[in-house]
């Protein structure tokens, strides 16, 4: 479903990617994960084209996107939802808004319809009968189901979550994840999420995948990617830096 | 130096697909009349009392040196014609780009650094049809509107001083400015209105958009929707009166 081939992107002087390749089947969960400034949501934006590649491809159902311009990306990106790390919820709306923004715009559906779908996406994760609420009145944790209700009210195809636990206490990051994996098993959605929690990729993932250096380091199931002796996966599994690496 | 150059190549191709947005209306209703209610209508107080203020000093200056020569009787028809053509789009135009053009790049500025014009992407809207249009549209629509109030009140104001300084003999001044402000004075004031209202609109709106991160960036792009608006705007008026004036006025 999403393919990415020898994918560069530099910032100036700072190579962020170095001919990432990936491949992610369709109702498959990925966790993307590595250090901070590592690329992980550039990546993540580079499959939704909000950022161009220097170099390589993004393929989404065998459709390259690399080459799209904005208006040709919009038809795309309807199959995507994505949960940004600041939960990215447009203050000057309330809720019902927000989660409603997509199904408003397209005045395909009745205003009852609509109210229905925003009432069952907040239902979904677990924040009913706050439609009216301004995002200013939401803590971080419902700031992030709300932006997650946005994502999937219209039945995206693939789910993207950039840091979903980021900023959050373990409790909250726990049900969050739950969430995440409620949605993909009741929606069927391929799900792609960047995190450096490894609790969260542990319980997200069906495949983890390291980026290293601008390229995928190392990939495998939870229990490979937690035994692996390779020393750089396992240091950053076990959250161990390496005192001759002073970037860590 | 070559920075510069490509940073104005960004602009101009960003125009473009603004003006071609705006010419195949995917603007939506709802949104154009809360810019306009939010530019036009929350802009009326600042824009009036300017051109009241900026009237009743032209007219006081004028009579006073008028008053010495003995040209009272054409201190209104002075008034009338700057206020038409030059003190009232410029002055609304500086006065809108401080107030509106501020608050275009902090609002679009802030959407970006938190991400919310990346959300708006992901949800398949385009920010260029979605932020830029309405409030792009809204500005070229809203300042002649303002422009004209604001030449009416500093006109309307020049006359009350008229009549503090000159009594009844006020008249006079009054039907010579009947007599010397043609139709193409006020066509000059709000075609330079609707002009200045384009900039402000898409300079504010480019430099939001184009925001770098951080509450730094923010600042930044607020200030320089501000300087640039109204520098373009008192450097385009020179070529504008120049312009305007062989088109539209009588030889």
């Amino acid at each position: 479903m999403i393919e990415v081939r020898d994918l560069h992107k530099s910032f100036g002087a700072l190579k962020v990617l170095q001919g990432a390749s990936l491949s992610i089947a369709k109702g498959e969960s990925v966790v993307i994960i590595g250090r901070s400034g590592g690329g992980k949501s550039i990546l993540l934006k580079l499959l939704i084209g909000l950022i161009k590649g220097d170099k390589g491809e993004v393929l989404i159902e065998s459709e390259n996107i690399s080459r799209m311009n904005e208006r040709q990306l919009l038809r795309v990106r309807r199959k995507f939802g994505m949960l940004f790390q600041s939960a990215a919820l447009f203050d000057s709306m309330t809720v019902a808004e927000n989660v409603g923004f997509v199904l408003m715009r397209e005045k395909r559906s009745s205003e009852n319809d609509i109210r229905q779908r925003v009432a069952e996406a907040l239902e979904m994760v677990e924040l009913p009968g706050i439609e009216d609420k301004k995002p200013s009145e939401l803590s971080g944790g419902m700031r992030k189901r709300v932006g997650l209700a946005r994502a999937i009210v219209y039945r995206p195809e693939i789910v993207l979550y950039d840091e979903p636990t980021t900023g959050l206490d373990p409790v909250v990051s726990d049900s969050i994840d739950q969430l995440i994996v409620s949605i993909r098993e009741r929606l069927h959605v391929t799900t792609v999420a960047v995190t450096h929690d490894m609790r969260s990729a542990r319980r997200i993932g069906q495949r983890i995948m390291m980026l290293h250096e601008g390229r995928i380091y190392f990939q495998g199931t939870p229990d490979e990617v937690f035994s692996s002796e390779d020393p750089v996966v396992s240091r950053f599994v076990t959250g161990v830096a390496d005192p001759k690496d002073h970037s860590f | 130096m070559r920075e510069r150059f490509q940073g104005l190549g960004q602009f101009v191709l960003w125009a473009k697909e603004v003006i071609v947005s705006l010419f195949t209306l995917r603007v939506s209703g709802r949104d154009l009349v809360y810019q306009l209610y939010f530019i036009g209508v929350k802009s009326q107080s600042v824009v009036f009392i300017t051109g009241a203020f900026t009237g009743m000093v032209m007219a006081a200056q004028t009579y006073f040196q008028f008053h010495r020569v003995r040209l009272d009787h054409a201190t209104l028809a002075v008034v009338s014609v700057s206020m038409c053509s030059e003190l009232g789009p410029v002055l609304a135009g500086l006065m809108v780009s401080g107030r509106v053009g501020a608050a275009l790049a902090a609002e679009l500025g802030t959407m970006r650094v938190t991400e919310q014009i990346d959300a708006l992407r992901t949800l398949a809207a385009h920010p260029i049809d979605y932020l830029v249009v309405p409030r792009f549209l809204a500005t070229l629509i809203a300042m002649p509107l303002l422009t004209s109030a604001s030449i009416a009140i500093g006109i309307g104001a020049g006359y009350g001083i008229c009549k503090v300084f000159m009594g009844p003999f006020a008249t006079y001044a009054y039907d010579n400015m009947v007599y010397y402000t043609g139709l193409e004075d006020l066509l000059t004031g709000v075609i330079k209105a609707f002009i200045y209202g384009g900039i402000i609109g898409m300079i504010s709106c480019y430099k939001g958009m184009t925001c770098r991160e951080g509450a730094e960036g923010v600042g930044r792009a607020t200030t320089e929707a501000v300087v640039f608006s109204s520098i373009t705007i008192l450097i385009t008026n020179f070529f504008l009166t120049l312009i305007l004036n062989n088109l539209i006025q009588p030889a």
